[in-house]
């Protein structure tokens, strides 16, 4: 490929994700003038809370389950098909692996590979779950979009079934939730030292999370497998005519998707809470906007995912300053909305300044050395 | 055409990477790292209390609006300053863990945590008792849980013994012979609400049939403490089954309640707080009498140990002998069985009657 720069081609990606975040700042600025609040100091005291040692770090562990999240989303989105149900998917992995990793007949099996283990069967639960959604998308042609949202609630009912004392939860002493077994010490994952000048560590699930990054961008960037998975998403009558089998595609999609989905609950299982407790739910919902505003990519998801961290955690300095902190949440929601937008319309901008040129080219004598 | 579209997709996410970082990283070098600790110990006498809501914060009309009460109390008796922070609905126990930080590094000491949730899954290793080794000079109180720590103390309550009597005054109303019982999520915390109310019941009037019914549980997160219309769905199913009151341990969600009784003409009973008093004008009449839980006591006792320099980290039980617990009299309407409950409090505060924590059938 030629390293030509053309500006025309670096318009929108460069020009829709800055205007994205500088209109969901101006929106927010409105949103806090209106309440009678100081803009500019807001935000700065937000950077300044947020960037400290002990903010980076939560950043990152905030981060870990929504970047999984986003993955597992993105996966669907390649293939044109939208996977509402991580959220279910994620729930129901991880309170059957919690519950295995945690019972009692496991007591003998060593700590690592009980790790495995809790990994393994929840990506399987995961995959399972969204493996639903797939078989009933090519047998009966029922849209994966409402399947998994009524997948989504049937998780959770079977997640309130199922955790009760008397079947997979039990209650710690003087504790008021019901929780699965209390994983045993050499079942959890230590955090990892790498913010300094805080104590706090990061998920050392981070690592699985960078991993499946990087499986993600070669499966789909560099792989047979991929190509037939994006060529089906971009074009699927164009895909199926040189030879792509949709069926198996969207099979094979959605369990990937809901694999990788399994994992979104994990983080905090080995890193945080030590059992599956429902005290923590939206993390798949929260992944479909990380997508979103990531389009996709492995390093735009990390890099949305990281922002929402970062939001999310300089908004509880707001509470103790008196301000109100759902107007990050209205940050996050108009930067997600703009940077759709905004990409929509940058593209629409630059498809005509090609346009224009091609036509000009073609008017004129083409010069030597055209790129493909 | 497929090809060009992900090459440009692929450029165009890594230029969005780098822009946003180029965001964040001017953010952080205009404004240079801060301190993470500050404000501790800058001189300043005054007492400042830092007290994290449960979810749904000010103005639920129960449990943590009990809390503000007795925070405001303390506010301005006893001269100290206050800051209270509320959750989020979808937050994890690390989001509760930094709030409590927040607190503690800012400054605040005491920190009370209100609900059982900042105890955490594990309550050994959950927010409080990791924020209570983080903070160790700071004193932590959680309300409704028992947290282990030298610098913790836990404020429980004997909900039982307040539910037991406001179960004697619907045995000794009812003209049905049945009641019934909303539950806001079905969690042993609220089973004590629920064993109670029909231990309550048996002992006023033996046969007295009690009808109970959760309204969600811990894998919906609870929703039931705050789904009025779910409530009042609930409710108006008891009173077709032949219930004329309905005791309502569900936070929120009891304005349902209240409102079923109201359209059906019958009764009901209010929780935590003095509901007569608090709950929407219309259907105040429908409420006999409630069982309180004096959050508000319990916050306020504990700030006041703290500023005169009694606190005692454990295990803090507020029952009816403390008047941690009790029913309330407003609107009139047990003034006649008064002096029937007034001697059951009495026989459970001499320990001639126990009251069970947890419903036998």
């Amino acid at each position: 490929m030629k390293t030509r720069f053309d500006w025309v081609r670096l318009l929108p990606p460069l020009i829709a994700p800055l205007g994205a975040i500088l209109i969901a700042l101006v929106v927010s600025s409105i949103v806090l003038a209106v309440g009678g609040k100081e803009v500019f100091p807001t935000f700065e005291l937000m950077l300044d809370y947020g960037s400290q040692p002990g903010s980076i770090a939560a950043m990152l562990d905030k981060a870990t389950p929504y970047y999984l999240s986003a993955v597992a989303a993105a996966i669907g989105f390649r293939m044109g098909l939208f996977n509402i149900g991580v959220d279910g998917q994620y729930r129901i992995a991880a309170l059957l692996a919690a519950a295995l990793g945690g019972a009692s007949f496991m007591d003998a099996v060593p700590g690592v590979v009980r790790i495995v283990l809790i990994v393994l069967v929840a990506m399987l639960v995961g995959a399972a779950w969204a493996g639903l959604a797939a078989l009933l998308k090519v047998t009966r042609g029922v849209s994966e979009v409402i399947s998994t949202i009524m997948l989504n609630t049937i998780a959770g009912g079977f997640v309130a079934f199922l955790l009760t004392t008397d079947k997979l939860g039990v209650q710690a002493a003087g504790s008021n939730a019901v929780t699965t077994p209390i994983l045993p010490k050499d079942v959890w994952i230590s955090d990892l030292p790498i913010v300094s000048g805080t104590k706090d560590g990061v998920f050392g699930f981070i690592v699985v999370a960078a991993l499946v990054g990087v499986a993600y961008w070669f499966l789909l960037g560099r792989t047979r497998f991929g190509f037939d998975l994006r060529a089906a998403g971009a074009n699927p009558s164009a895909a199926v005519a040189s030879g792509v089998d949709a069926k198996r595609m969207v099979i094979a999609a959605m369990l990937l998707s809901g694999a990788v989905a399994g994992l979104v609950g994990l983080p905090q299982l080995f890193g945080e809470q030590h059992a599956f407790t429902e005290s923590v739910g939206g993390l798949g919902f929260t992944g479909i906007a990380i997508a979103l505003l990531g389009r996709n990519h492995p390093i735009g998801m990390a890099f949305g995912a990281l922002l929402w961290g970062f939001l999310e955690r300089s908004a509880q300095i707001l509470d103790l300053e008196g301000i109100p902190k759902e107007t990050v949440t209205i940050m996050q929601g108009t930067a997600v909305l703009a940077v759709v937008v905004a990409y929509e319309l940058t593209s629409h901008v630059t498809k005509r300044l090609q346009q224009k040129r091609v036509g000009e080219s073609v008017a004129t004598p083409a010069p030597t050395g055209v790129s493909a | 055409m497929g090809k060009e579209v992900i090459l440009r997709q692929a450029r165009g996410m890594q230029l969005l990477a780098v822009a946003s970082a180029a965001v964040l990283l001017l953010g952080v070098s205009a404004c240079g790292g801060g301190d993470d600790d500050s404000g501790t110990g800058d001189g300043k006498t005054k007492v400042k209390v830092g007290l994290a809501f449960d979810i749904g914060g000010r103005g639920d009309k129960s449990f943590n609006d009990a809390a503000a009460a007795g925070l405001d109390k303390a506010k301005q008796e006893l001269d100290v300053e206050v800051k209270d922070l509320a959750a989020n609905a979808t937050e994890s126990e690390n989001d509760k863990y930094e709030r409590l930080k927040l607190l503690c590094t800012s400054g605040y000491n005491p920190v009370i945590a209100v609900g059982f949730v900042y105890a955490g899954a594990d309550p050994a290793t959950g927010p409080v008792a990791k924020a209570a080794k983080e903070c160790p000079d700071t004193k932590f109180a959680i309300i409704d849980s028992v947290v282990p720590g030298s610098n913790v103390a836990s404020l429980v309550f004997a909900e039982e013994q307040g539910s037991f009597l406001v179960g004697a005054a619907a045995a000794l109303k009812t003209t049905s012979g049945t009641v019934g019982f909303v539950g806001g999520c079905d969690t042993p915390l609220i089973k004590k609400f629920e064993a109670g109310f029909k231990a309550g019941a048996a002992a006023a009037k033996a046969g007295t049939k009690v009808l109970a019914q959760y309204i969600s549980t811990p894998a919906d997160k609870c929703s039931g403490f705050n789904d009025p219309a779910k409530g009042q769905t609930v409710a108006e199913g008891m009173y077709d089954q032949g219930a004329d009151i309905v005791y309502q341990a569900a936070g929120g969600s009891g304005s349902g309640v209240f409102k079923a009784a109201k359209a059906k003409g019958k009764l009901a009973i209010g929780v935590d707080s003095d509901q007569y008093n608090t709950a929407d004008a219309a259907v105040k009449d429908v409420i006999i009498t409630s069982m309180l839980k004096r959050v508000d006591v319990a916050v306020y006792d504990f700030v006041k140990s703290v500023s005169n320099n009694t606190f005692a980290a454990g295990t803090l039980t507020f029952d009816l002998k403390k008047e941690g617990v009790g029913y309330s009299t407003s609107g009139g309407k047990v003034d006649d069985i008064k002096p029937k409950l007034d001697e059951y409090k009495q026989q459970i505060i001499d320990g001639k009657v126990t009251v069970p924590t947890a419903p036998t059938s």
